[in-house]
């Protein structure tokens, strides 16, 4: 080991995912290398592993002087933990993934690795939020590395209209790891000769905001100012009724009510919240008032026809898909939206009677069935489906009378009784209670099951108290987000129960 | 045409003698061929050596004027027995695949050629990896070479290293009679490098002056009494032939002093990543001046009795670093020190992993105990040993490959899916090729795999119970495996045995996971190769009664339904989907170049491509467990009252639609939605829209007047 401070080997790891351009990057470091007295040699694993999956392009450079008499160095081909000056990640869990394999080293290594998340299979196919930890990377980047050079790397691409492999090369210029020119790094990416003025600009971006680590801090979301007497009428009732720590939820909860429907709901919602408010004994800075804010605002403004109807055609969301597909003036956009309403769903719509009526006869059923067996492409930038749309939408003021409203409302007072009693002896239970209508989500199949669930969970809570209630709960819930077969929640039913 | 363009790097092919050759290991190699004088060339596709075909299929304008011969072979049986063209004549020819499965396939054809004997110098090109770049059981080349007898050559991972020896390989293969096998790791086949390059040699008998001529010896036939005597000539002729050859020409280099109280033996493919294990403990430097004595085998089978003793003689240990088990060199180095009469102790697996890659890491750690042992003077300190970061072991998470951004596979995997949801779990004997990423998330889709175009072939011992409650068990198999073998080991035996299996052949026009090179069912015009044989046509030939070829497997409820309808028929005999859609990862790189220059012509262009609106989803993600897309994926929850992340679906979209389809098979949600711009529209797209945009815009103002009314 005495000999690594007087080495002239430079040795750089790139980490990316497949299609991020890592090949790229190598070869530009190649021939930066080689235009500057260095001997470079490159290597990769192409082949399945790029689908999708993450590969390590590793090269080494030695300086090599005209007339050397040393003879061709011996390079390695993969690195060595400990051994690797310079480390560029193409993404957070690859920056992370680049520190456990032991390849960034606080004696020696720059670590350049780009902020943003993408995504691995496990992080997004979790039922409820599966994604790991982003801050526990950076700390261990900051911790481990002799330097660390992170920023969004993703969004200085889209800034700069160029490719990430053109950020991070410009961070490796940047960072200094290297002891070449910018002019030298530069004349890499034009002897690629491919996107060259894309490619520099991004050079340049990256260059620049390799200067200091950019750290991300979000701005809390602040509660919606209200705007109208009735806004004011329900905020003034907030602040008087409920603990401080659970306004900003209700009032983004009453907000969304009243657009959901009227004032009148948003005034029930706060009627709500007042009986299990009563029972908040400020466990936890208020976190059953806190609590039943969020969950309640987001059960009593479930997803029906209607409210689905409304948003797909509201000006705002024509806007924001205008934008987020990339649309450029003198384009034509159309929106086709793929909907499958069941004969369940339609009936849920209609006035209880009608719709109980119609489920309750299953010769009627058969022959109604068809017409809603196949879903639908709706295009809703076209006028008929428009109209349709909006005249489903409209019937929000047929909705107290609908089948499914009286149904909801049914299953919130159930729900709302159970917590109230188990509020009585044991509020952090209560408050477990009030979490699990995260259960209840999607739509047709997805929202059965997940209601399938929530009854099943309610039912094996031990909703009078006991050691443990309120963790025994929060285990139920997440079983059943562990997977969407219900074995896991079968499994802690069977312990439950045992208990 | 194949994934990779080689257009530009094969014009280095060109170079004469004295010019200096940059570029991959690979390339290299295919310049050492022309140099060498190869007159016919042939190979199947695989990781690592795909490259080398593909620069062979780019290359075909260079490969006519020289009059060398190349074919995409169908098989590494058919690629072997190629080599039967240098049994009877002095022809050079050389063939290459992914070993050791490619080299199991040809191990029939192997043996044969192995057993007759060469006249012209045969090489054989193989792949082989224990580390990451692998995805194939982990069995060792060396054991076919020691079986049939045939020379493995293992360079120096240097191109200058690679190119001699490649030479020097046909050399050898003549001297000796025997065909020669070359083998490179993943990373020597994609090192990047230089050499000084010498001319191409035009062969000096062609495979057509051959045919003109035949000529014929019975001796070198595989048949009684002709297999005895080659027997004997193995083992009395060609080994002895082989080893003086080597011992000739100085194959097997030596490093470092000349004596030492203990040295290192190592695989010529391991040897740069040894120099830097020795660097790190001190014994070495950049330029491998190293102070104990190596002796490298660039040969690794056979080994030269002789050069083992003379190294060995005099030295306390000598530690044999060999990759991967069981440990044949270092039993015969055991032997040969035996009958030697040395007391030299041969050190390998007990201080080196007997599993797994060699990397500097581990040939650190084995050398420090080798020394500890051996040579304490000369052992470094205690090497710290690397300990990961606990705090973020469980954070970040595997990548394991998966289907690409809109892949046509994936469908029929959601559509199987959805057929286990109404009928149950199924058996499914998965196959070789990208389907095979089936057996991961979110699919989890596959029991078995058995090789190559075997998937119908592992379904074959399941037959149904009569009456209810038997089930169809499902094979899957692609196109570039059911060409392979699969018609005859999969589809005709279930023909002849009347087989009760569904089999799904996904037909993407490509041998895809390989590298996207063209097979016989190929959609695309090839001007080297007849394409479009269709599949359905040589499964209704060899006897399948119920075949439907469906053209778009992105039609989920399709798939799902003919799926159901094959499982559940009262026909008997094996039932046969073709899932035909074109591979996304070259349809993109065919058609984008040919949308961007329409744009750019102001033709009217239409893009697709799918959004999901964030206040409709709940962030359940059933639509990602049934399909996985890279760019469907999720982001934090716009709304301030829900904690889990949105499905979000990223400007990679190439728009196929299977979101769309999945949400409409599976009745998922009505957040999808497909978003088609039009670029450069026509006059009448223009007005259609005007008048639609007025009077939506006119009712959207009035929904918001309705929406402000109830404002907060």
């Amino acid at each position: 080991m005495a000999q690594l401070d007087k080495r002239e080997r430079i040795t750089v790891a790139i980490l990316a995912l497949g299609g991020q351009g890592g090949g790229v990057l190598a070869d530009w470091i190649i021939d930066l290398a080689g235009h500057n007295g260095y001997r470079a040699q490159g290597t990769s694993v192409p082949g399945v592993a790029q689908r999708t999956g993450s590969t390590v392009y590793y090269i080494e450079m030695i300086p090599v002087e005209p007339g050397d008499n040393r003879g061709e160095p011996v390079l390695a081909l993969n690195p060595v933990p400990g051994d690797v000056d310079v480390v560029i990640a193409s993404e957070l869990m690859e920056t992370g993934r680049a520190i456990l394999r032991g390849f960034v080293s606080a004696e020696r290594t720059t670590l350049i690795g780009s902020t943003h998340r993408i995504f691995a299979i496990s992080e997004k196919s979790a039922l409820g939020n599966g994604e790991g930890n982003g801050q526990k990377i950076l700390n261990a980047a900051e911790r481990r590395s002799k330097r660390f050079v992170g920023f969004d790397m993703d969004a200085a691409a889209s800034e700069a209209k160029s490719v990430i492999s053109s950020i991070m090369f410009g961070a490796l210029a940047g960072s200094g790891a290297l002891p070449f020119s910018l002019e030298s790094f530069e004349a890499a990416i034009r002897a690629g000769g491919k996107a060259v003025p894309a490619n520099l600009r991004g050079f340049a971006l990256g260059a620049e905001r390799a200067g200091g680590f950019v750290a991300q801090i979000e701005a809390a979301a602040r509660p919606p100012e209200p705007t109208s007497a009735a806004g004011r009428r329900l905020t003034a009732r907030i602040e008087a009724e409920l603990p401080a720590p659970a306004h900003a939820f209700a009032i983004e909860g009453a907000r969304r009510l009243m657009e959901y429907q009227d004032t009148a709901y948003a005034a029930l919602y706060l009627d709500r919240l007042g009986m299990i408010g009563a029972r908040d004994d400020g466990t936890d800075d208020h976190a059953l008032s806190r609590e039943a804010a969020r969950h309640l605002a987001l059960w009593m403004a479930y997803e029906d026809t209607i409210r689905v109807a409304d948003l797909k055609i509201r000006s705002s969301r024509f806007a924001r898909v205008q934008s987020e597909v990339d649309v450029k003036s003198g384009q034509v956009l159309s929106v086709t939206e793929y909907m499958h309403p069941r004969l369940q769903e339609v009936c849920e719509t209609l006035p209880a009677g009608i719709g109980r009526f119609i489920l309750a006869r299953p010769g009627l059923r058969r022959r109604l069935e068809p017409l809603f067996a196949k879903g639908r492409h709706v295009e809703t930038t076209s006028l008929g489906w428009f109209l349709a749309l909006r005249l489903m939408a409209s019937m929000r003021g047929l909705r107290r009378r609908s089948l499914r409203y009286i149904e909801e409302q049914v299953r919130i007072e159930g729900w709302l009784q159970a917590v109230r009693e188990a509020a009585r002896h044991d509020v952090p239970l209560a408050t477990e209670l009030l979490r699990n209508q995260r259960l209840i989500k999607g739509y047709s199949d997805t929202f059965e099951r997940g209601l399938a669930n929530f009854v099943s969970v309610m039912a094996a809570a031990p909703l009078n108290g006991g050691p443990d209630a309120a963790e025994r709960t929060r285990r139920l819930r997440d079983a059943a987000l562990a997977d969407d077969t219900g074995k896991a929640l079968a499994a802690e039913i069977a312990v439950a129960l045992a208990q | 045409m194949a994934e990779r363009s080689f257009k530009k790097e094969v014009e280095r092919l060109r170079l004469c003698a004295g010019e200096i050759f940059e570029g991959e290991g690979i390339l290299a190699v295919t310049k050492a061929l022309l140099q060498s004088g190869v007159a016919y060339v042939g190979g199947y596709q695989g990781s690592p050596i795909s490259h080398l075909m593909d620069v062979f299929a780019d290359a075909d304008p260079l490969l006519k004027e020289l009059g060398v011969h190349f074919e995409s072979s169908a098989s590494e049986a058919t690629a072997a027995a190629m080599l039967a063209a240098s049994v009877n004549y002095p022809l050079r020819g050389a063939v290459a695949w992914k070993s050791v499965v490619g080299t199991n396939v040809a191990s029939d054809a192997l043996s044969n050629i192995a057993s007759g004997g060469v006249t012209g110098g045969t090489l054989i090109i193989v792949g082989e990896d224990y580390g990451e770049g692998s995805s194939i059981m982990q069995e060792r080349t060396h054991a076919f070479a020691m079986k049939s007898q045939m020379w493995l050559l293992d360079p120096r991972p240097n191109l200058t290293s690679i190119v001699d020896l490649v030479e020097k390989g046909f050399q050898l293969s003549e001297a000796s009679n025997t065909p020669v096998m070359i083998e490179l790791r993943v990373r020597a086949c994609h090192v990047t490098g230089s050499f000084v390059a010498k001319d191409n040699l035009r062969p000096p008998l062609t495979v057509g002056a051959a045919a003109a001529n035949p000529h014929r010896e019975l001796d070198r036939i595989v048949l009684p009494p002709a297999n005895f005597l080659h027997e004997v000539e193995k083992v009395e002729k060609r080994w002895p032939a082989a080893q003086r050859f080597v011992a000739e020409h100085r194959l097997n280099e030596h490093f470092g002093p000349s004596e030492g109280e203990v040295g290192i033996i190592v695989q010529g493919g391991l040897y740069n990543m040894l120099n830097r294990a020795l660097e790190l403990a001190g014994l070495s430097d950049d330029f491998g001046k190293v102070s104990l004595p190596i002796h490298c085998l660039n040969v690794t089978y056979p080994l030269l009795p002789d050069e083992i003793a003379r190294f060995c003689a005099g030295k306390r240990a000598v530690l044999i670093v060999e990759e991967g088990q069981p440990e044949f060199i270092e039993h015969e180095l055991n032997t040969l020190v035996r009958r030697a009469g040395l007391q030299t102790r041969i050190v390998g697996k007990d201080v080196l992993p007997r599993a797994g890659e060699y990397t500097g890491q581990v040939l650190l750690a084995g050398l420090t105990k080798f020394l500890q042992d051996w040579a304490p003077a000369l052992a470094p300190q205690t090497v710290p040993a690397f300990t990961p970061d606990k705090d973020i072991i469980a954070e970040v998470p595997q990548r394991p490959a998966g289907f690409c951004t809109g892949c046509p596979e994936r469908p029929i995997f959601s559509a199987m899916k959805l057929v286990q949801r109404e009928l149950g779990e199924l058996h499914v004997s998965a196959d070789i090729g990208c389907h095979l990423f089936s057996i991961l998330p979110p699919f989890h889709i596959g029991n078995t795999t058995m090789g190559y175009g075997l998937g119908t072939a592992g379904a074959s011992a399941f037959r149904p119970t009569a009456g209810t409650g038997g089930k169809r068990a499902v094979a899957m198999m692609g196109d570039g495996g059911f060409w392979h073998n699969g018609l005859t080991s999969g589809i005709g035996n279930a023909v002849f045995n009347q087989d009760d299996n569904v089999t799904i052949i996904v037909d993407n026009g490509y041998s895809a996971a390989t590298g996207g090179q063209d097979v016989l069912s190929s959609r695309a015009q090839n001007d080297t190769r007849r394409t479009n044989n269709p599949i359905e046509k040589a499964l209704r030939g060899i006897g399948v009664n119920w075949a439907r070829t469906l053209t778009n497997t992105y039609d989920v409820a399709g798939m799902r339904d003919a799926l159901k309808e094959a499982l559940t028929t009262p026909q008997a005999g094996p039932k046969v989907i073709v899932a035909q859609s074109e591979c996304m990862l070259n349809k993109q790189r065919r058609v984008k170049p040919l949308l961007a220059q329409a744009v750019k012509d102001g033709k009217r262009v239409v893009r697709e491509r799918f959004g999901v609106d964030p206040d409709t989803c709940t962030g359940d993600h059933a639509c990602i467990r049934l399909s996985g897309c890279p760019s469907l994926s999720i982001k934090p929850n716009p709304d301030p009252l829900r904690s889990d992340p949105v499905t979000h679906i990223d400007n990679s979209c190439v728009g196929c639609g299977n979101c769309g389809e999945v949400a409409h098979a599976a009745i998922l949600c009505p957040s999808f939605y497909k978003a088609a711009i039009v670029i450069n529209p026509s006059r009448w797209d223009r007005t259609v829209n005007r008048v639609r945009t007025a009077i939506i815009g006119f009712l959207q103002q009035r929904h918001d007047r309705a929406l402000a009314a109830r404002a907060f």
